[in-house]
């Protein structure tokens, strides 16, 4: 003690003892004091990165214009409406610079080219990570509360469907991602509100199973039960893995809740049952075009066909005569919103059907499964089973009342904070791997998790998180201004008699009629504009094919004459476009000059034969629709109005506008109404 | 005093920084393979590339197809049990990045490709008998704007410059008198500048004195979605594109 004051006191002595000498110290003292700043900002991570930027640039040939543009600092992009305060710029220096292209040394890469302005837009709305920090390390990696670090690359797209609700072009992943929400019926459990406030809808239909003892077996509904994917590939039922017992406890409390559906056994024709020709099945299946919505494994294990219904290719297995036939003379009586059409099949054509459907199965499949008649003890504990798992949250089941928020909403999970996710050991810290290791295996996270595990590819797995991660606070905070809605789907509903018969038929399901409907097939909203009467007659009756590449084609449905009659006239008379003046455009009939004229146009000047088959002899143009008949089945309105400029008439086909001129699109037209073929001559294959 | 204390303390910060980042980058990576890493059981003398090399990927994403290479000896036959290690630029990642041959002398990777566009060399090192034998491998990555690109050209045009056909999308490349140029081939595309490309796309062909049977696109599409189509080809180009670019000199 007597030691430390002593050299103390002589320290004091040695700084302060002389008056001059003391004002020497307490000014170098301050000098020291003020250079801290300097000297921090001096060693800072920005400043030497400002440095090699310098350095990176000197020799190059735009050197000063280069120099001129750095602005020596902190570099900050605030946006007070996005709530971005973004310092990223002050170490990516070159993110604007056209010129860096070759630089490939970070921070100083140009940047990308996307649609939106970095100065707009700020960094993180897409990038993630901490946009005020100015180190790397916070900036970049940061975990503390309320903190992210950057987003993955391959995630990027949920940036985009913060604003864009619609489905954008350039943005694949995040399209499938938000499909898939819908498509393997996430919101039936999950509800998910848009930012607009509007709610996302499934898309999935998953089956009533209100009368499913019509429908199927109970040993049919056990082995389904214990593995969907067993019987179908391509279900997007989840695997729920299932002991035995609770697998025949469930199927037991379905089949004994199952009621009986008036008109769901129609008793299969004995007599044509007996006279049904093996070879017809296949003909009128594919006549059917069952395949456009339906797909089967081929012997080397692909998916073949649409993927509208369900996957037929053990539908022997499932499904029981009498149902398959009553479904097939009109699936309207089973499931009155189904998208499957009502065919007019006649009694020869179900047994033929009905037999061809039966043969699809697999004869080792549920071989071996043989149920005793079940005890209430086990119907009962499928109840509880099947409240437990929430079955009721996507199909409708006797006795269950469908769960209401099942699971946690998902509104926000793109800003869930990483301090209220328990991770799992050895797991990267981020939100994007906790969503894909809940979705690939949410067992792992505690045997309470109820949600299944669904048989999804990694590349869908990277999709669906994409779309998750696009749900964020910001998503909700955006100015209105900034939001694009999703395309509104109409609810139109067309009239009358006429109505009934395109409901019956699901012509939604593959066309679209004033903004509703599927998108396999075209549009009609202006097909009365677009087509001559006799020809749509014929077409109804009996549809050709039109575009030879094509595989996914109309079906016929043995429309009688009076519906066909009823269907046309109002097709004729309701989708008609205002745009299509039949006053300017040419007539059928034309002088030969004019005809001639617009053959050479054709075939020289706009080299139509490369996409389109005028003449089936000479042109073999494989892309546009065959055009040897186009005489007899477009008016010469339409094609005029076409030719002038598709897109207006389509939005988004292929064919290009070529900016004809009226003297052009008149002769073409002129032309085009000659080739007058002999209907369904030469282009049915 | 005061001084020497914040000296210490801004050392004491950047170097927990430091460790904290490290501790965070030792977390991020997956459990080393180096150390629990395969024991190969055989050597070859070759490799070859079976599959899964020149595919066109996005930045940032797996490719579609897995990556496989097949480690041969000095008869040509396949060796099982050799061990292949795969390398790449630092952003580029293999699921796993070493691997023992199958049964039919095989080693199957899965490539993540790094976060920016361009093509990425990749080699597969297999340790060999007397020396590492090296076969290298090239993936492309398309950023934002080559893809947009890349999605016009699956619409607009390679129904006509692609010759591939399958039976979901048969090619109308045979059923065209003057062929077109696939989007691949380097060396007619690379001797066309932007502006020639730009033209033909807006104009047709004629515009360049060329086929009536391609079209003009100029009222379909939009000049950025020529830009993006341009993108895209010089992206796939074989051999690739170099741009001509600026000459500077060096003062």
């Amino acid at each position: 003690m007597q030691f430390i004051r002593k050299v103390l006191s002589s320290a004091w002595q040695t700084l302060f003892g002389d008056p001059v000498r003391a004002f020497g110290v307490v000014s170098l003292g301050l000098l020291l004091a003020l250079a801290i700043a300097p000297a921090k900002e001096h060693f800072s991570q920005w400043h030497s990165y400002q440095r090699k930027y310098l350095t990176l640039i000197r020799d190059r040939g735009d050197a000063t214009s280069l120099r001129r543009r750095f602005v020596p600092g902190i570099h900050q992009i605030w946006l007070p409406e996005l709530g971005v305060v973004d310092r990223c710029t002050t170490c990516h220096l070159g993110l604007n610079e056209a010129s860096l292209t070759d630089v490939g040394q970070q921070p100083f890469r140009k940047h990308p080219v996307v649609p939106h302005s970095l100065d707009g837009f700020g960094c993180v709305i897409c990038h993630g990570g901490q946009g005020q920090a100015t180190t790397v390390a916070e900036a970049h990696r940061s975990e503390r509360a309320g903190e992210e670090p950057i987003l993955p690359t391959r995630y990027i797209e949920s940036g985009c469907g913060q604003c864009h609700q619609n489905a954008l072009p350039g943005t694949p992943q995040l399209n499938l991602g938000r499909t898939i929400l819908t498509r393997y019926g996430c919101v039936h459990c999950h509800a998910i509100t848009r930012p607009d406030g509007s709610k996302v809808e499934a898309t999935d239909r998953p089956p009533s199973l209100a009368h499913i003892a019509d429908k199927t077996t109970r040993e049919w509904l056990y082995s389904w039960l214990k593995d969907p994917q067993a019987y179908a590939a391509s279900t997007t039922m989840p695997n729920y893995k299932l002991s035995d017992a609770d697998a025949n406890d469930i199927s037991a409390y379905l089949m004994s809740s199952s009621t009986p559906h008036a008109g769901d056994n129609a008793a299969p024709n004995a007599k044509s049952a007996a006279s049904a020709d093996a070879s017809a099945g296949p003909s009128l299946y594919g006549e059917s075009f069952c395949a456009s919505c339906h797909a089967v494994q081929n012997a080397a294990g692909n998916l073949v066909g649409g993927d509208v219904g369900p996957e037929l290719t053990r539908i022997g297995n499932k499904a029981k005569p009498e149902w398959l036939t009553a479904w097939l003379q009109n699936p309207r009586i089973y499931d009155a919103t189904t998208p499957m059409p009502h065919y007019r099949f006649t009694p020869q054509q179900l047994t033929t059907l009905v037999a061809f459907m039966q043969a699809k199965s697999d004869s080792d499949y549920g071989s071996s499964i043989h149920l005793d008649a079940a005890n209430p003890q086990q119907i009962s504990h499928g109840r509880k089973l099947i409240v437990e798992l929430g079955c009721a949250a996507c199909h409708e089941i006797n006795g269950v009342q469908k769960p209401e928020n099942f699971a946690p909403e998902l509104s926000t999970i793109g800003s869930k904070p990483l301090a209220q996710i328990v991770f799992l050991p050895r797991m990267e810290h981020s939100l994007s791997s906790y969503i894909v290791a809940k979705i690939r295996q949410p067992h792992a996270f505690g045997p309470s998790v109820k949600m299944p595990q669904f048989t999804l590819t990694a590349s869908q797995t990277d999709a669906l998180t994409t779309a998750l991660l696009s749900l964020t606070n910001r998503a909700r905070s955006m100015p209105d201004t900034l939001r694009v809605a999703v395309g509104p789907e109409t609810n139109y509903q067309p009239a009358g008699h006429a109505g009934k018969v395109i409901a019956e038929l699901a012509c939604f399901s593959c066309h679209r009629f004033n903004g509703r409907g599927g998108e396999m097939a075209p549009d009609l909203s202006w097909e009365g504009s677009s087509v001559q009467r006799q020809w749509l007659i014929d077409f109804l009756h009996n549809p050709n094919t039109l575009r030879p590449s094509l595989i996914r084609r109309m079906p016929r449905f043995n429309l009688s004459d009076s519906d066909n009659k009823e269907l046309t006239d109002y097709i004729l008379t309701v989708y008609q476009s205002p745009s299509i003046d039949a006053e300017i455009a040419p007539t059928a009939t034309n002088p030969p000059a004019v005809v001639e004229h617009g053959r050479q146009l054709f075939y020289s000047k706009y080299a139509c034969q490369s996409c389109h088959i005028a003449d089936t002899k000479n042109d073999k143009g494989y892309i546009g629709p065959t055009l040897t008949q186009v005489g007899s089945r477009l008016t010469p309105a339409w094609v005029y109005a076409w030719l002038k400029n598709p897109q207006a008439l389509r939005p988004g086909t292929t064919e290009p506008n070529q900016n004809l001129s009226d003297d052009d699109a008149r002769a073409l037209t002129a032309f085009l109404m000659t080739l007058k073929g002999s209907s369904g001559q030469g282009v049915k294959q | 005093m005061t001084t020497r204390s914040t000296a210490i303390m801004t050392f004491r910060s950047s170097a927990v920084t430091a460790l904290l980042s490290l501790a965070i980058l030792a977390g991020c990576r997956h459990p080393a393979p180096a150390n629990s890493g395969p024991k190969a059981t055989a050597a070859g003398t070759a490799l070859v590339e079976s599959s899964g090399g020149h595919q066109i990927g996005v930045t940032g994403t797996a490719l579609k197809d897995p990556l496989v290479v097949q480690v041969n000896d000095d008869q040509g036959t396949a060796v099982p049990g050799a061990l292949v290690e795969f390398h790449g630029p630092a952003a580029v990642s293999f699921d796993p990045a070493a691997v023992l041959t199958d049964s039919s002398g095989q080693a199957t990777t899965t490539v993540t490709l790094g976060a920016i566009a361009g093509r990425y060399e990749l080699s597969a090192v297999t340790p060999g008998k007397s020396k590492a034998v090296i076969l290298s491998v090239v993936e492309t990555a398309l950023g934002y704007q080559q893809r947009v690109g890349s999605i016009l050209a699956d619409k607009y045009c390679n129904r006509c410059h692609d010759p591939e056909s399958s039976p979901e999308r048969v090619s109308n490349y045979d059923n065209l008198q003057v062929k077109p140029h696939p989007f691949t081939e380097g060396t007619t595309l690379n001797k066309m500048s932007d502006a020639d490309l730009t033209s033909i796309i807006l104009h047709g062909g004629p515009a360049l004195s060329r086929s009536a049977l391609m079209p003009p696109y100029g009222s379909t599409l939009t000049a950025a979605d020529v830009r993006a189509l341009i993108a895209y080809t010089r992206a796939v180009t074989d051999p690739p594109y170099q741009p001509a670019g600026t000459v500077y000199a060096r003062k």
